[in-house]
């Protein structure tokens, strides 16, 4: 049999642009609320319209109805299928003060482990650096390897000028900015089931250790801590949290001892990770500020220990924040 | 199997599908993406290079920012506001859809944004260009972590039958047991070829659209033997207008003057 199309048509595209209008208006506005009698409506009207598409495909082939069909029950689907919470306005300072942190405890175990991976690397560079001089020209960025500690602290003591004077902002931008870029690539490897996330870790680790080991052998641990303290202490747990994120993805994706599919599976661990990856972008932004604007000036500008006081009172308040806040 | 659309069943045992957007596609939609950005930086940049009198340190500083939020920010914004669409996806009819057919998420939208890190190694998108080819779903890194797909969305007309059909006289309506024994013996696809070939008429090239409908035509005659003069001077095609006619619109054959 086949159907009537044009009669069949004609007796149901009333109902179809019903459901076609509160769709866009749903669509329209997100959080708007149907009322008992508006969900009862639309509910009828998706059952109605998705017996249309049925005995169109059944009685007719006819395409171009059947598309239009399907894209209006697709649309009805998500509507009234969809179980997931439906976020109704964002409150920065619940987010700040609860969401966030509640998150970070959640994953937990993938932040002690990003943090065991980065000690790992911080050990391994130690180590490079205090039997392997040599290796400092691999393990040490940013051209660290140019100068002994000792050498570098004297120029930075002795410099009359102000070599970040009338660029400190910029400087600063482009500190936030490249920082969180780093951060945003080591959570999306998780995607490589963590290895390139790993990897990143150890590599950071590997930097940091080099680093330690030299100054401290050279007897310029306090210029050390008085220059890496202040953003250091914000911006390394942005990036074990960048990795705690790259982990928990990747975790979602490996799916051990789960036997929920693997789209769930992501799908459970989704809102986290963009929680975790709208916090590691905030506390970069706070370290960026601080590298610019604090942390390159040494003594006798800004004296060693009021920096590590600095820094270490910005060090208790992201723990205590981070172990306390939103309990 | 890799398919080119997706098939979704509901609890109430009712069939849809999305038709999946190719890698092709994609880049394409992303490269108009790459350029509106690139627009939008050079406004950017005209607007504090106007403003670079106060501070050049500030002009700078809120460049980096504005360049990065702008690069970061197009396709989470726009793909918010416009429901899974960006500028180079409305282009191109593309949408970024739940893969479960639910309510795209913002958390989602987030996730395969920022995993373009990824798939955007090591050039051009090749790693998400391979996942993508690869994938059933046809999707990148970042859509299988978000849990999305992208799906075709071309705009959908109703057949206007008024236009295809018949039109007052149908020479088959004078045998309405020969009409009645033509669409029991015609299945949906055989009536649906005959519609498509006539929806989709003035797309072909002369020689190729007398020989369809001859074609069509022919086939359509050997199902149901009319007497010769149901047919005598109706063009091929016109005979196929009458057969639709006759499947499609059954309840208006009684009432024809």
């Amino acid at each position: 049999m086949i159907i009537d199309l044009q009669r069949f048509i004609t007796s149901e595209r009333s109902c179809w642009n019903e459901l076609d209008k509160m769709l866009g208006r749903l669509e329209a506005e997100p959080n708007a609320r149907m009322k008992l009698e508006e969900l009862q409506r639309f509910h009828e009207l998706a059952q109605r319209t998705a017996a249309s598409l049925a005995k169109l495909t059944t009685f007719s082939s006819e395409p171009e109805t059947r598309r239009y069909l399907e894209s209006l029950i697709a649309r009805a689907y998500g509507e009234i299928h969809e179980t997931r919470e439906k976020r109704r306005r964002i409150l920065p300072l619940r987010w700040f003060f609860q969401t966030l942190p509640q998150t970070f405890r959640r994953h937990i175990r993938a932040f002690y482990l990003s943090l065991a991976i980065t000690l790992a690397g911080f050990v391994f560079g130690g180590f490079a650096t205090a039997f392997d001089p040599d290796s400092r020209h691999v393990t040490m960025p940013f051209g660290h390897d140019q100068l002994r500690p000792s050498e570098r602290v004297q120029q930075e003591e002795n410099r009359a000028e102000d070599r970040l004077a009338g660029q400190k902002t910029s400087f600063s931008a482009y500190l936030m900015t490249h920082n969180i870029q780093v951060s945003i690539f080591t959570f999306a490897l998780g995607m490589t089931w963590g290895v390139g996330t790993i990897l990143m870790l150890f590599d950071n680790g590997i930097g940091l250790g080099a680093i330690s080991v030299d100054y401290a052998a050279d007897g310029q641990t306090r210029f050390l801590l008085g220059w890496l303290m202040p953003h250091g202490v914000i911006e390394i747990p942005a990036i074990l949290i960048a990795g705690q994120s790259g982990l928990a993805l990747a975790l979602g994706l490996i799916g051990w001892g789960k036997r929920a599919p693997m789209g769930t599976r992501l799908r459970e661990v989704s809102h986290d990770v963009v929680t975790l990856s709208f916090g590691f972008g905030i506390l970069l932004v706070w370290a960026g500020f601080v590298e610019a604007f604090l942390s390159q000036y040494h003594e006798p500008i800004v004296p060693y220990d009021a920096k590590i006081a600095f820094g270490a009172i910005e060090l208790v308040l992201l723990c205590l924040y981070l172990a306390k806040s939103g309990r | 199997m890799k398919t080119n659309s997706l098939v979704i069943k509901t609890p109430e045992g009712i069939v849809f599908s999305q038709a999946l957007a190719g890698p092709v596609t994609r880049f394409l939609a992303w490269f108009i993406d790459l350029l509106s950005i690139a627009v939008l930086v050079s406004a950017l940049e005209t607007v504090l290079g106007l403003l670079g009198f106060l501070s050049p340190n500030l002009v700078g500083a809120a460049f980096t920012l504005g360049y990065f939020i702008i690069s970061i920010g197009y396709g989470i914004f726009l793909e918010w506001a416009w429901r899974g669409q960006t500028m180079g996806k409305k282009l191109l009819h593309l949408r970024v859809v739940d893969a479960e057919g639910m309510r795209l998420q913002f958390d989602q939208i987030v996730t395969r944004n920022l995993l373009r890190f990824v798939d955007m190694l090591p050039a051009f998108y090749f790693v998400g260009g391979v996942s993508c080819w690869l994938n059933r779903k046809c999707q990148r890194l970042g859509d299988v972590a978000a849990n999305t797909i992208v799906i075709r969305t071309p705009s959908i007309a109703e057949p206007d039958l008024d236009q295809l059909l018949a039109g007052k006289f149908n020479s088959l309506s004078q045998y309405p047991h020969l009409t009645a024994r033509l669409r029991q013996l015609v299945s949906p696809s055989e009536a649906s070829t005959a519609l498509q070939a006539l929806i989709r008429r003035d797309e072909f090239e002369p020689a190729a659209r007398v020989e369809l409908f001859e074609q069509l035509a022919r086939h359509f005659q050997a199902k149901v033997d009319f007497p010769p003069e149901a047919g005598d001077g109706v063009a091929d095609e016109q005979y196929i207008r009458n057969v639709v006619d006759v499947i499609y619109r059954p309840s208006y054959m009684g009432h024809r003057p």
